[in-house]
Parts: C-alpha cells; structure tokens; sequence
C-alpha cells in the first residue's frame, strides 16, 4: 500500500515559469503539484518517476505526449528526455500517455495573439506568459502550431535529467557512495571502480527515493544526440509494415464499420431505406447516426459496399454552397462593418495612395483539403462503465471530454489511446469521425468497433482551409516600395474549430492576418486589414493556418511591387529588412541560390519569405518554361529555428512542407456545387508527385533567440516563390491559386 | 479460393470481386498494406503478385493467379530487404503511411532495371503519392537500393 502512496507524493508539475523563461540551460526547481497519470496504471515492480519517465526490470518508457503526425515528433521528443536521461533512445519503449492536464501545452495559444514573434517588449512577454498559464489551467493538451518542440524542449529535459538525479539517489543508497563519486553512461549509474549498475536494476529501489528538486541541464557542448544527425524511432518498423496505425488496429471479436453523412455539409438526414443494404453479405446493421448512416459488417469493403447500397434522403445544406457565390460572399465581406484587425498600421497608406500612381490588384487562394494519406479512421470499444478509444488524434483531452459529453460517461472512464498518424496536416485537430464510431459503439455495446471513412467521405467531410481574398493597393517612389496595403477577407478558422471544442473565440483572429501583418519589412506606410467573411462551410487549421495563404497574398504583392519600382526582390527586400535573423536567411537564400545569374532563356527565379510560427524562412524556386508546360527545377531554402535539434529530419520537414506548398499551389482546390464538395478523391486532388519534384536544398540558420518547430513554416512561402518564378520566366503574373487554372505544369 | 501470401496457402471465402487489399487486411489481418483512395491513384496498397508490383485495391480476389508477397513478406526488421534498409539508411518516411507501397513498387522495378536512371526512377515511382512530400528521399533510396542489389 505505501508504495503508491510515496510515489503518489512525488508527483510533480514541472514550473511554467522556468519554461516562460525560456533560458536554454541551468539549475530548476520542481513544483510539486498536479498529478502524475501514470500512477493509475503502474504494474507491480513498475516506477514512474516522474509524468515523462517510467521504469520496470523489463525497460523504460518514455511519454511523448506530442501527437506524432509524420513530423517525427514522438522521436524528437524520446532524444529530448534521453539526451539528459543518459539513455540510448532507440532501447526505450516510447507511449504518448494518457490524455492528461499535465501535459498541456503552454506555447501554442501564443498564435492566436496580435504579438509579432519578433516582438520581444514586456507586453509581449506577458502575453506569452499568460498563454503558458491559460494552457495550464484549462489542460490543453494538444499538438499543433509548430509547437513541439519550444514547447518540450525545456520540459522534457527537466524530466530526463529528474529521473536521472533520482536513479543516482538510489545509487547513492545502495552503494553508500556520494553523489559526486557517480556518473551516468548510457543506461547505467557508474561507480568509480568502473562497475556498472543498471538503470533497470534499480527500478524498485527509486520508487522510494525522495524527488530530486534540483537539476542541473546539459551545457550543449555535452549533448550526444540533439543537434546530431538522429535515427529517428519510428523508421524501422513504417519501413517494414510493422507499425500499427488506427487503421490498422486489429482486437478479438472485432467489427468493422463506415458511415456516409450528408455530402451537402450540414444538410441532414431526413430518411433512410437500409432494406438492400441490410441483406448483403457480411452486414451486421445498418444504423442511423448523427447526419447519416452506419453500416457496421464483418469485413470493411462490405460495409463500404452496403453504406453505398443505403438509400438516403438528404436534406439541403444551410451554407452557401457553390464556389462563386462563396467568393462573392468573401468580396462583400470586406468593408468597414467587418473589419476584424488592423493589426499593422505604420505611416500613412491613404496619403501615400494619394495621387500616386496606384497599383492596384486583387488575388484569390481557394478553400484546401487536409487529405492525408491514411483516411480517418478509429477503434472503439464501448462497456457500461469505460469507452476505449484508439486513433490518431492532436487533441486526446477534447476528445475525453467531447465523448464524455455524448455518452454522458465521466471523463474519467474514458480512455484515449493515442496512434501513429498517417499524416493530418490538421484534420486530426477534430474529432468529428471518432464521435461517429461513439454513436456506432453506444448502440452495439461491448464490442470492439472499427470504423473507417471511405476516402470520398474523407474529402466530402473535411473541415477545410479556408477560402481568401486579398484586394492590394501599393506604390513605389524612386525606385523603392512607397506604400503597401494589402485588405485580406477570409471566413475565421477560430471561430469554426474552436466552437466545435467547445471554447469561445474572443476578439480577433489572428489567422486572417498571419503572415502578412507581422513580415519584419520597414516599408514606409505599410497597412494589413482583416476582414471577417460571415462563417460559410465549416472549416479548421491546415499546415501553416492562416500563413498558408496569406504568404502568396503578401509575397505576390511585394513581388510585383519590386517589379513596378524597377528594383531586385531580394535587395528590396534587404533593404526595407529590419529583423536580422530574416534577413540572413534572405542572404542565405541568395547566396545558396546564386540570385541574380544569368539563368539563360525561359528560366526564372522567384523569391518569397514569410515569418510565421515565429521562424524566418526564405524560398528561390527556379523554373523552366516549356513548351508542355511548367517545369520545377531547383528550390533553396533557407530557414530559421534558433537550433536544430536534428538536421535529418529538419531537412526532411523543409522539403516536405515545400512539396506540400508547391504541390497545393499548383493543382489543389476544393470546390463546392450546392454544398456538396466536387472534389472527392485524389484524381481530382492530386499534388505534386515524384516526376514533378524538384531539387530541394535546404539551410538551417541558428540565429534567432529562441528555438521553434519546423513542421509547418516551410509551407507559405513556396506558393508564392513559384508565381514570382513563372512571372520571371514568362512574364505571366498569375493571382489566383490553384497555377494550373492559368498555366500547364510538366 | 486459396490464396498464397508470404509463402502461407490460405483459403477464405469471399466473393470474388473482393479487392485483395481487403482479403489481405480483413481476413488475414495483415495490414502492412494500406487503403488510400481505392482507385489506383495513391499506390498505398502495392503489393507483389509473383514479384511484380499491383495495386491490391484494384485486384479482385479472384483474379489472383499468382503468389501474393507484402511488405511482411518483403523484409522484416531482423531481415531486412535491400530497399528497405536503404529506406531506413537515408531516413525517407515521414508519417510513413505511404512507405510500405512505395517500397513495394520500388522493390519490383529495381527487379526488372537493376540500373535505372532518374527519368525511369521518376516514371517508375510516380503513380505512388506521398502526402507528406518525402519524394526527394524516395529517389535517393531508390539509387541506393539499386547499388546495394547490384552489389549482392
Ligand atoms: S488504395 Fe490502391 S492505389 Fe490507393
Ligand atoms: S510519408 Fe506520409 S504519405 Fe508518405
């Protein structure tokens, strides 16, 4: 009995304060307070010594409570804990835990705020603090934003190296040794004649020990794998078929399950004929759910055979619901009375406008789907008193109590278990489809349950990237950008996603604007406007949000501005630059690039930068005008974290998110014809493939002060850098995206 | 009907326009191959039949005539195929859901063009999507699994 009890007592919450302070290394103090989860499901001879750490005679396990998207980081998040830990991390077990306050995340609310990532005043420092409590206070345990890592990098650390200090508290018990006659290697606590004891030996023997409140973090000049080239944990087994996604997982007694809701978003079921359907092979039963049917059978092509054979008669949809109507409706949105933030507002636009010679355009980016690659999918498991859920998901405490809420079960006896994902690029920031597999579970009790969308019903269901507008009015005087006010309409993400987790969305959204209004550019009269388009379809955070776009709003204009004055886009850029981190990656990028070579006929280069998730990157794209079309030579790209933690996989994130941007860029658009999306599998949603790619080379730059993610900001930037390249190559300015509705691409 | 895979003969009892990836995954529970579309356009469902490169999402059960290797079958961790250590040499999956075809498709074209160059590479990997963007390793990978097998 005692034994949970004293390590019940030695829980602890690591301090936001030592995170909001964001020092790279040095001595914390441990606050003891919160919870530590892993108490609840401790085994006999099992040790949590603290929320991230757990140890048996058998191994340890690490917690890596980030949702692992395809941006590695549960791997990411093993090296943090092990580098201090002194473990190997590729012999550890890694668990992303169970949903808990404790692991909320104290960075990510900071991008809903009107603060510059450059901004470093105390106003924007308590701002960013006040986000660390809030995130603490409502427990928001949840991924996304690029946040992974300055959200964990400091954290997990702590962890490994508390765990670390208390196996050598016990060392220093069982041996009578001083603390300073030990050391740690690799799994083991050291004693000065060379003997080795294991970590696992000792297991039992720390649950006694008394929390060491003072740790002391590695000087990075000790770290043998952050910084290094890292082998990430989960290669082995996706190289080999051997990793277990929610689709792939398999329980006794299981059925399986689809369902097919109203393709006219929002519109309802009004009725249902299952009589075909029901008589099929393999088909269990046809049930009615929130919008549309189950059909639940024994094998999963039966039941997307059967769910098609439903006979279903669905009501009309309430939203808007054909593409140009959508956009007039974005166009009529941007006027004084929906006016959501004018968050940049430097000189004087309308003076500057003022008898100027005024260019003036519009540009329009259309509504994206998430799409990825392994459809939404999810296994449920439903008793009397306790829900199983398995799935990949960002936001498992949502889901814990969205689930709650429907089934009236206590929160606590629901159980989140989080899965690989198979990619999301924010669609597993809902909870939409496994809410569906509840209802499905609720009527066929106590038996393992899974359901898996069709990818039409994937497309049809997404909550998309929101649509755009972007109306431009600038002017140049003397061979230099003057003026530049750029009005951005677009429905608000916050308002949709956040009313779906239940939460209010206050004041502005920043998502409109971001990546426009905070560009670290001195341009003498300089004015960004967000306007907010009346909710239409509804629609959610896609990589890179509301920079995702407005990159292309902001860095077409400033292209064609630079054009207009007559002066180089990367020296203008340089010039009016005041941020020195961006600027060296604008440097970079030129330097890597060779900017301003002769590149010889019907080539061209373009440059596009944004800042976003506080991280400067700059793109070239170099491309090549032929007669079948465009072809995509090469792509420089030069990018900012503050520290690369490991160069494989930041290289890897930066090409992915490069490809991602320019793939969307040139044929990706979701459409709408009476609110049915027309776009419905990957033939008519098809991104870039393997022929199409280019030459990627990446630049990590260390020189921004604080370290930041690499998952999302590689996106905004490459849209944009594509259309000032086929500008340069051909002369044909293209505003709206996807290209391929103005240019053929090889 | 029989079917082999990996070398096992099982019987299952479907009907006969039943894709084999659903055969594989619902009745036999292996899963290394993936749905992505169901329309030949992702490739996540490749697997071999008598070494060569199909999409199980389009192949009806009864249609197989030959003996059936997935990514299982392939290679596994302690016995790795030459494509798949060169997958894991340079790092190439991401989120990984479209690796087990991609290296399935590799592994039958490195079968019939043990030297290709980067236009076959790019003709030969093309209809395998990868929503996370890992093709530049893809390709690398590729090149390096071609060495590694002409070196066997
Ligand atoms: S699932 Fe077979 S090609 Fe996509
Ligand atoms: S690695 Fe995610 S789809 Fe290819």
């Amino acid at each position: 009995m005692g034994r949970v009890k004293t390590i019940a007592r030695r829980s602890f919450l690591i301090g936001s304060a030592a995170i909001a302070g964001g020092v790279a290394f040095g001595t914390y103090l441990y606050k003891r307070e919160g919870e530590n989860p892993l108490l609840a499901d401790l085994k006999p001879g099992e040790t949590a010594l603290n929320p991230y750490v757990k140890i048996d005679a058998q191994g340890i396990t690490l917690i890596t409570p980030r949702a692992d998207v395809g941006q590695g980081a549960w791997s990411m998040q093993a090296h943090m804990i092990a580098e201090e830990l002194d473990i190997d991390p590729a012999t550890a077990t890694l668990s992303p835990g169970p949903a808990s306050a404790i692991y909320y995340n104290g960075v990510v609310g900071a991008e809903g705020l009107p603060i510059a990532a450059t901004s470093d005043t105390l106003l924007a420092r308590t701002g960013r603090d006040a986000v660390d409590v809030a995130g603490k206070l409502m427990g928001l345990h949840i991924t996304g934003g690029s946040s992974t890592v300055p959200d964990m990098y400091d954290r997990l650390r702590m962890a490994g190296a508390v765990a670390r200090e208390t196996l050598i508290r016990a060392a220093m018990k069982q041996t009578g040794l001083p603390r300073d006659q030990l050391r740690t290697e690799n799994g083991c606590v050291v004693l000065p004649d060379g003997l080795r004891i294991e970590y696992l030996d000792m297991a039992v023997a720390a649950a006694d020990i008394e929390p060491v409140q003072d740790v002391t973090l590695r000087d990075p000049s000790q770290w043998r794998y952050l910084t290094k080239p890292q082998k990430r944990t989960d290669m082995v087994a996706k190289s080999t078929g051997t990793l277990t996604y929610g689709i792939d997982m398999m329980m006794d007694g299981m059925v399986y399950a689809t369902t097919r809701t109203n393709p006219a978003l929002g519109g309802g079921l009004i009725g249902f004929d299952a009589e075909a359907a029901q008589g099929m092979r393999g088909v269990r039963s046809v049930l009615p759910i929130t919008g549309g049917v189950a059909v639940v059978a024994d094998n999963t092509w039966r039941a997307f055979q059967a769910a098609q054979a439903v006979e279903c008669d669905w009501g009309p949809s309430p939203y808007i619901g054909n593409t140009d109507e959508q956009f007039d409706a974005v166009a009529n949105s941007m006027t004084d009375d929906h006016q959501d933030s004018r968050f940049k507002d430097e000189g004087d636009v309308v003076a500057a406008l003022d008898g100027a010679d005024v260019i003036e355009v519009e540009y329009r980016i259309p509504y994206l789907a998430h799409a990825p690659l392994e459809p939404m999918s999810v296994v449920v498991k439903m008793s009397q008193s306790r829900l199983d859920i398995w799935t990949g998901t960002q936001i498992p405490r949502f889901v814990q109590a969205n689930m709650a809420k429907l089934t009236g079960m206590d929160a606590g006896n629901i159980h989140v278990h989080v899965l690989m994902s198979g990619g999301s690029f924010g669609r597993r920031l809902e909870d939409d489809y496994i809410a569906q597999a509840v209802e499905i579970a609720m009527q066929l009790p106590d038996t393992p349950i899974k359901m898996i969308w069709q990818r039409e019903e994937d497309f049809s269901h997404d909550f998309p990237r929101p649509l755009a507008m972007a109306h431009a009015k600038g002017a140049v005087k003397s061979g230099a950008l003057d003026a530049f006010d750029l009005s951005i309409a677009a429905p608000s993400v916050a308002e949709s996603s956040l009313a779906r987790l239940g939460q209010p969305a206050i004041g502005p959204d920043v998502a409109i604007v971001a990546g426009a209004w905070d560009q670290p550019f001195a341009i003498p009269n300089y004015r960004v406007t967000g306007y907010r388009t009346p909710a239409m379809v509804p629609i959610s955070s896609w990589r890179s949000v509301g920079a995702s776009g407005n990159g292309f709003l902001h860095e077409s204009f400033m292209d064609e501005l630079c054009h207009a004055a007559g002066v180089d886009p990367l020296a203008e850029r340089l010039r009016l630059c005041w941020h020195d981190p961006s600027r060296k990656v604008l440097e970079a990028v030129g330097e890597m690039s060779d900017w301003g070579s002769d590149l010889g006929p019907n080539r061209g280069c373009g440059l596009a930068f944004t800042l976003a998730f506080g991280v400067p990157v700059a793109e070239v794209v170099e491309v090549l005008s032929t007669d079948d079309g465009i072809r995509i030579d090469k792509v420089f790209v030069a990018a900012d974290v503050g520290r690369v933690l490991d160069p494989v996989n930041f290289e890897a994130q930066v090409q992915g998110g490069v490809i991602f941007g320019l793939g969307h860029a040139m044929n990706c658009e979701l459409t709408y014809r009476d609110g049915v999306p027309e776009q419905d599998n990957f033939h008519a949603y098809e991104g870039m493939r393997l022929y199409q790619t280019p030459q990627i080379t990446v630049r990590g730059l260390e020189n921004g002060n604080k370290i930041r993610g690499i998952g999302e900001p590689a996106v905004p930037p490459a849209a944009p850098a594509l259309a000032n390249a086929i500008f340069a190559a051909t002369g044909q300015r293209i505003r709206e995206l996807p290209l391929s509705k103005s240019i053929d691409f090889i | 009907m029989k079917l082999t895979v990996n070398g096992k003969t099982y019987d299952v009892d479907v009907e006969d326009d039943m894709p084999l990836l659903w055969v594989l995954r619902d009745e036999l529970g292996i899963t290394g191959p993936k749905y992505g579309c169901g329309i030949a356009q992702c490739g996540a469902c490749t697997v071999h039949e008598d070494g060569v490169a199909v999409r199980s999402c389009q192949l009806a059960a009864s249609d197989v005539v030959g003996e059936i290797t997935t990514i299982e079958g392939l290679g596994t961790p302690n016995a790795l195929h030459a494509v798949q250590e060169a997958w894991i040499d340079l790092q190439v999956a991401q989120c990984g859901y479209c690796q087990a075809g991609q290296i399935m498709q590799a592994a039958s074209f490195l079968d019939l063009n043990s030297e290709p160059t980067d236009d076959q590479i790019d003709a030969a990997m093309s209809g395998n999507l990868c929503r996370c963007g890992s093709y530049l390793r893809i390709r690398e990978a590729v090149k390096t699994a071609a060495t590694k097998l002409r070196a066997v």
